[in-house]
């Protein structure tokens, strides 16, 4: 319950005294994490800028499908990466959002929220997601009021009581297990088939209290105070009905974290960054990787993938373009 | 009760506090007849204290205390407020045991508040000091909430850049009494004087467009 999770660094003075990187990762996520770390072996002049260190990974309670590493809690597997890092020093600029990022003559200039500007040659834009809202009546009334997207934040509320998850992806059914701890009763309600993983889904035969509505769509929340409870839509009879509930975890997916780079360049129509194989935005020396951009499968393993190809690539693109 | 700093953790934080510029004083108050963290918050304070000799540690029984307690507004326990070198009260609160990814926070305003210089655009700097009347700002977190210290350090840095705004952390599993008066089912859950809320980390932009929404009102 009291482990430290110490995220806090002070800022090199490399920062004070490099006019000119050659690659500013922005986004502390498995992707910015691994092309800071491939660029660096490079010897390139690589430094990251990210709010937390992390990202999504500390929405994850746990990790079970990164090769190598069986069984890890979100929040560890962050701090391994973390670790790594800092074992290659690579210098990381934490705490503080990015305010915008313009181009001028060949250079990018990355204002932070605290007024600091940074200057590079190229940039990674590696910003992740955040969760994506179902967009029904009721939802914004009730944020914080039953409403929620981060189990690992919130799920200690719910203890003795009635909860919904919506959502049948991996996060969702690692959300079920995250509340069987806590809530009374889960239901989970999907609009179409589960995409989780069986070894996760074969662990709920486990959880007593579960039920699953499988083709059913989530209409409205309703509640006085707080929520109280949903219509939904049963799809196969089109039949309505309300579900009591005192929490609604919602976790359905992401949104693209792109709207500090979605006037440079483009985005598809879900927000997502457009890249080409050379994961090279449509603004030449503006790159992005991992959930940010239009590749689909947002997983961990993935990113990391995506962020050691867009390391080479753009070392690729300093040596054609100094 | 075991240590929280191992070799490793206690490297890391010395490391981290040789940011701090000035001295600092913790006051932190408990029930010495025992409430919920009240000895863990007291532990983890004094092997944080071990790591600096910038910080200094003082320990209060709130019953014994009432006149520093009653200065200080300290109605939950454990509580503590950080102090600066002339023993400035500057806003800073901290209500139940800043571990978990809360310790981040903690170290923030440890090292803001001993005079290591805030990094704020003066178009910030400018809106805060136009704030003239009393702000209270509460953040409620857990300490499994990798979002909430975010939102702490903001509340706590406006604290410091302006003797009118008072900003208190909350941890809102060791305190549900409270937590369900403000109606906290997520968190970090921001409470700007009683009524007006953010939800989630937000930046600092956002804090003081809510906080001068709440002045004019």
């Amino acid at each position: 319950m009291f482990d430290l999770q110490i995220q806090q660094r002070p800022i090199p003075s490399i920062f004070e005294t490099t006019p000119l990187w050659d690659l500013l990762v922005i986004g502390g996520g498995p992707a910015g994490l691994n092309a800071a770390l491939y660029t660096q072996r490079k010897g390139l002049k690589v430094a990251v800028i990210a709010k937390e260190i992390g990202g999504q990974l500390h929405n994850t309670s746990t990790v079970d499908n990164y090769l190598g590493i069986p069984m890890i809690e979100g929040k560890d597997l962050s701090n391994v990466f973390l670790k790594h890092l800092e074992a290659l020093e690579v210098p990381l600029y934490l705490d503080y959002w990015v305010a915008s990022i313009q181009k001028s003559h060949d250079v990018f200039f990355v204002s932070m929220d605290n007024g600091t500007v940074l200057k590079s040659k190229t940039i990674l834009f590696a910003t992740g997601g955040q969760p994506k809202k179902l967009n029904i009546p009721g939802e914004a009334t009730f944020a914080n009021k039953g409403v929620s997207y981060c189990t690992t934040c919130d799920a200690p509320f719910f203890k003795g009581k009635n909860v919904i998850v919506s959502g049948g992806g991996n996060s969702a059914a690692e959300a079920v297990l995250d509340l069987a701890a806590w809530a009374k009763h889960i239901t989970v309600i999907h609009r179409s088939q589960w995409r989780a993983d069986k070894i996760i889904l074969e662990k709920f035969k486990t959880i007593p209290n579960l039920t699953t509505f499988l083709e059913t769509q989530i209409l409205s929340i309703e509640g006085k105070d707080n929520m109280q409870g949903v219509w939904v839509l049963d799809k196969t009879n089109q039949a309505k009905r309300y579900i009591e509930a005192d929490g609604l975890f919602i976790q359905i997916g992401l949104i693209a974290n792109s709207s500090l780079i979605q006037p440079l360049t483009k985005t598809n129509e879900k927000g997502e960054v457009w890249v080409d194989d050379q994961f090279m935005t449509t603004m030449p020396g503006l790159f992005a990787a991992g959930d940010v951009t239009q590749h689909p499968f947002k997983q961990i393993v993935i990113a990391v993938g995506d962020g050691a190809k867009a390391a080479l690539a753009i070392q690729q693109y300093l040596i054609h373009h100094s | 009760m075991e240590k929280f700093f191992n070799d490793d953790i206690r490297k890391q934080i010395t490391q981290i506090l040789g940011q701090m510029v000035r001295p600092i004083t913790i006051k932190l108050f408990v029930d010495e007849k025992g409430c919920q963290t009240c000895n863990e918050t007291q532990q983890l304070l004094g092997e944080f204290k071990e790591t600096s000799s910038k910080i200094n540690l003082e320990i209060l029984d709130k019953n014994q205390n009432p006149k520093e307690a009653e200065k200080y507004g300290i109605t939950l326990l454990p509580s503590f407020v950080m102090l600066n070198d002339l023993g400035e009260y500057k806003g800073v609160k901290f209500n139940g045991i800043p571990a978990g990814h809360e310790i981040n926070s903690f170290i923030s305003a440890l090292i803001e508040m001993s005079g290591h210089p805030l990094k704020v655009p003066q178009v910030a700097l400018d809106r805060i000091a136009k704030i003239k009347k009393p702000v209270n700002i509460k953040v409620f977190v857990t300490l499994s909430c990798p979002h909430c210290p975010g939102a702490v350090q903001n509340a706590h840095r406006l604290a410091m850049l302006n003797p009118n705004i008072q900003a208190e952390m909350i941890e809102a599993n060791t305190f549900p009494g409270i937590s369900q008066q403000y109606n906290v089912s997520g968190v970090p859950k921001i409470i700007i004087n009683e009524k007006y809320e953010l939800l989630g980390n937000q930046p600092l932009e956002a804090f003081l467009n809510e906080i001068e929404k709440s002045l004019r009102a």
